[in-house]
């Protein structure tokens, strides 16, 4: 077979399994759900400006705790009504999207590929330094994940970059005993002994042999993850250790409302349906691709 | 099955160690030094610094501090907290039994509510039952708790006036501590009403603790199961024309519960976690709002040792988890 001929059977080989994969993920009407809800989130995030009546940040005096515009006092211009201070409900909402994505992207992103790295470490190498790198991973996750990463922010100082810091650090282990665990039971089988044998190198039975095999479970704790990651930034934003205000991240303003409760019901429903729905669809698709991802359920 | 638990003991020494070695460092990597930071505002003249580093081993090289320190633990002593000056062991004692009421109410209605839905869903799959308590199931497992909580206020205290909004008993009732457990208390207590001002303040705040427990307890109790009526030995009893309660009470459940089992067990750090965000919103004097109030303090001590003695608990009871583990299923033990 010619190099170019096995080129083009290996892509047709990529585009059956993706037809394969979205069949079985299509199925799952929740996971098609989430997926379209995700990419509306991803839409209003990058058109926030765009979509935005207000700034989210302007405070206008004349207009404190505005109710949503269908109830009794509510103004137009203000769809969801104003906050203590007067800046618009909606605008804030629809910032607030872009820091819950860029959170839960940064997050995964160094989670993962910290993960990665040192599972395959240790799952390639096996022995002590196996012994070692796992002993960590269990410290780490000795500790509650909220709790190491509040302790974290306050050694590093509140603030939206340092929370994300901490709650990568506190999910890595999550990864590494995964992508650990696949590359064990990779480690065995006989394609990777043929690579050894036939002189590939260390890094490349890593990461050109074997990690490719080990995604599947990589993507869905990855889902996983990301959801995990807007609620724990959005809790550390809420107890003050996250973005600080007067950023419109969710948990932040929830924390700036939480004395308005009784007053003002939009300034605390609002955002936190902001955080559930978000979550929800992450963690929808999250079902859907491990459906799809896992063969063993696949035949049933 | 002894071999068995002190390989799990011996295998839990370095994981101790190695928060031991976070805990200490913790303090050391901070910004600032301790003993200004102890001193306060008022600041300390360079003799008296020299004499409290002294005295408080800070001049010392980092190691020897660091066995120090495991010294003083391993005698009890965790240090005291810089703005009551109590002992922290003392503090967290006192402040431990509201977060463990908490805590295993919690767990109870996680429970009991979670395996008969999963149980239920499984038997029926694909029902309206299924779809509708999965569902459920995923909204609680997705749910921003810090903010159901305050929903719930809302709802029950606000509109309802159904409940109190914070604390763990109204302070018309006075009675001594006895076990720490408002709820035993208040009944030992004899006083009228006592009991339903202790219940009345711990059910919302138990409810939004179980939020998402119970929704991972369900949804692994219907895989669980699941999985188990899917095996030959369910088939069999089915097949021998038993009947279905039996082949499910007897054969699947039994079989199912130890994933379950594990899972309940598991939930241990979720509930801190949880904790700290349910007790920070209902003001419950328990052990994770003294950790957020250490915090914003900056009571470094209280946050050292807290940190240890929560992580130690949680490792405590995951070592609870796999005995238990190891003792419903043989095939683990002889590993």
């Amino acid at each position: 077979m010619s190099e170019a001929s096995a080129k083009i059977a290996e892509v047709s080989l990529r585009r059956r399994q993706l037809a394969e994969f979205w069949f079985y993920f299509s199925q799952n009407r929740g996971a098609v759900i989430g997926l379209v809800v995700f990419i509306l989130l991803v839409l209003i995030a990058l058109a926030a400006p765009l979509l935005s009546p207000h700034n989210p940040i302007v405070q206008n005096r004349d207009a404190l705790l505005v109710p949503p515009i269908w109830q009794e006092g509510g103004r137009a211009g203000y769809l969801l009504g104003t906050d203590a201070v007067g800046r618009d409900m909606l605008s804030r909402l629809i910032y607030g999207s872009q820091y819950s994505l860029f959170i839960g992207v940064v997050v995964v992103s160094i989670a993962l590929v910290g993960g990665i790295v040192i599972g395959l470490l240790a799952g390639f190498f096996g022995g002590w330094v196996d012994s070692v790198i796992m002993r960590v991973m269990d410290v780490i996750l000795a500790f509650p994940s909220l709790l190491l990463a509040l302790v974290l922010v306050a050694v590093l100082g509140p603030g939206l970059t340092n929370a994300m810091i901490a709650i990568a650090i506190v999910y890595q282990p999550h990864f590494a005993r995964l992508t650990r665990a696949a590359v064990m039971s990779e480690m065995r089988r006989e394609y990777v002994t043929a690579a050894r044998v036939s002189g590939a190198g260390n890094l490349r039975l890593m990461f050109r042999t074997i990690l490719p095999n080990c995604l599947a479970p990589l993507i869905v704790q990855a889902t996983l993850s990301f959801s995990s990651a807007v609620l724990d930034s959005a809790a550390l934003g809420f107890l003050g250790m996250g973005a600080q205000p007067p950023s419109p991240e969710w948990g932040t303003m929830l924390a700036e409302a939480r004395e308005f409760i009784l007053r003002a019901w939009w300034v605390v429903t609002l955002p936190g349906l902001a955080i559930l729905i978000s979550v929800l669809a992450i963690n929808l698709m999250g079902d859907g691709l491990r459906d799809a991802l896992d063969p063993k359920l696949k035949r049933s | 099955m002894i071999r068995f638990i002190l390989s799990k003991l011996l295998y839990l020494v370095p994981t101790f160690l190695g928060i031991t070695i976070i805990a200490f460092s913790f303090v050391r990597v901070l910004p600032g030094d301790p003993v200004l930071l102890m001193a306060g505002e008022r600041g300390v003249t360079p003799e008296r610094h020299a004499q409290l580093s002294a005295q408080l081993g800070y001049d010392k090289n980092v190691v020897l501090q660091y066995f120090d320190f495991l010294g003083r633990l391993l005698h009890g002593d965790l240090g005291n907290s810089l703005v009551t000056k109590k002992p922290v062991l003392t503090e967290f004692l006192t402040l431990f039994p509201a977060t463990v009421e908490l805590g295993l109410c919690a767990i109870v209605i996680a429970t009991v509510i979670g395996v008969p839905v999963g149980v239920i869903a499984a038997i029926r799959r694909g029902s309206w039952f299924d779809q509708i308590s999965m569902t459920g199931a995923l909204v609680g497992f997705s749910m921003p708790i810090f903010w159901w909580g305050l929903l719930l206020i809302i709802l029950f205290s606000g509109m309802l006036g159904w409940t109190p909004v914070s604390g763990r008993i109204n302070l018309l009732y006075f009675f001594p501590d006895v076990t720490g457990f408002m709820l035993i208390d208040s009944l030992l207590s004899g006083q009228d009403g006592a009991f339903a001002s202790a219940l009345s303040h711990l059910i919302l705040p138990s409810i939004v603790l179980a939020t998402i427990p119970l929704a991972v307890i369900a949804r692994q109790t219907r895989s669980a199961m699941l999985e188990v009526m899917g095996e030959d030995y369910v088939r069999t009893a089915r097949a021998k024309g038993m009947p279905p309660r039996r082949v499910i009470g007897v054969h699947a459940l039994r079989n199912a519960m130890i994933p379950v089992v594990t899972t309940i067990g598991l939930q241990i750090g979720v509930l801190m976690a949880g904790a700290i965000l349910t007790e920070t919103i209902f003001s419950w004097p328990g052990i994770g709002k003294w950790m957020i109030d250490s915090i914003s303090r900056r009571d470094y001590p209280v946050v050292q040792s807290g940190l240890l003695l929560i992580a130690g608990l949680v490792m405590l009871v995951n070592l609870l988890v796999d005995l238990t583990y190891g003792l419903i299923n043989p095939r683990i033990r002889n590993q």
